[in-house]
């Protein structure tokens, strides 16, 4: 398994775990679903409790000023986002 | 089942309520909750191993913290050092033998216990989680506001943070706080299965993780 992968692996995992959505849902995401402002269970303190998860789980470290709707507006925005931070690392 | 305990606080004794299972039988166990949205999102969760550990024989009891929950005292008046004082006073009104705390809960909880912690956080883990939420909310509304700049006016002056109004010496105390765990057994979620429920932004049960963790703690408290 790749890394990408992996990290798409884990972040379903992990949005499962935020929004209790099912794993059937979960798996279902694309690219194209719509997260921060598509999802009624995503709000701020929601979107925080994400955010620290990833960077436990993911081992990066996400300033405040990173978090927004590029970041955080599809499913396939955060997966880009997580794996160029993984990549700096 | 419903029961008062006497509390000290800055207006002196007050009436606190706590959820309580007790037949007076020789283990029983304080259960410490987590800290804010997280103490909602798992009350499901401990009320079902209250009622589980009932039945392997253990009384228990969850009682609120003084400005949460139920409670009628003031959020703005707390602090950890009076989440402490309040929790030591709940374990000797209840007489507790052993002590569980879940994730904040180990920041303040009777350390004199023995008994078992569940994913204890540190305090500047849960105060950066809020600090986030704030810098969210403020961001969807047009304003700029940064986490560095919030703490320090939340050390000196007090801060609201995701609709709870926190004292500085709140602000302060979480800071700096970490787990006082001393000899206390730590639980992973891993050894519970299931996903953490702390985590879930709409509360959830998980009925086979309560039985796991009241299986836990019976089967440890009487070895």
């Amino acid at each position: 398994m790749t890394l990408t992968d992996q990290t798409d692996t884990d972040l379903r995992s992990l949005l499962n775990d935020v929004l209790g959505l099912g794993a059937a849902r979960v798996a279902a995401m694309t690219a194209d679903s719509g997260l921060f402002g598509a999802l009624p269970e995503l709000d701020s303190m929601a979107v925080a409790g994400l955010l620290t998860e990833i960077e436990d789980r993911f081992d990066i470290v996400i300033d405040d000023d990173e978090v927004d709707g590029d970041m955080l507006g599809t499913y396939g925005d955060l997966l880009t986002f997580i794996t160029r931070k993984r990549g700096e690392a | 089942m419903p029961a008062t305990w006497p509390c000290p606080g800055p207006s002196g004794i007050a009436d606190e309520y706590a959820v309580v299972f007790d037949r007076a039988r020789p283990v029983r166990l304080l259960i410490v909750p987590p800290l804010f949205e997280e103490m909602n999102r798992t009350r499901r969760m401990l009320i079902e191993t209250q009622c589980r550990l009932d039945g392997l024989g253990i009384d228990s009891m969850l009682p609120d913290l003084p400005g949460c929950n139920e409670s009628a005292q003031a959020f703005p008046a707390q602090s950890l050092g009076s989440w402490r004082d309040a929790m030591a006073a709940a374990a000797r009104h209840f007489a507790a033998t052993h002590v569980l705390a879940l994730r904040g809960g180990a920041l303040v909880f009777p350390t004199s216990l023995p008994g078992w912690v569940l994913e204890p956080q540190k305090g500047s883990a849960i105060l950066r989680q809020l600090l986030r939420a704030r810098v969210l909310a403020a961001k969807e509304a047009g304003r700029e506001e940064n986490s560095t700049d919030l703490l320090e006016q939340g050390r000196n002056h007090g801060l609201e943070l995701a609709g709870y109004r926190l004292s500085a010496a709140l602000v302060a105390g979480l800071d700096a706080a970490v787990p006082q765990d001393e000899g206390q057994r730590v639980i992973r979620q891993s050894d519970l299965g299931g996903r953490p429920l702390w985590l879930r932004s709409e509360p959830g049960e998980d009925p086979a993780q309560s039985a796991a963790l009241a299986r836990l703690i019976a089967a440890e408290a009487s070895a």
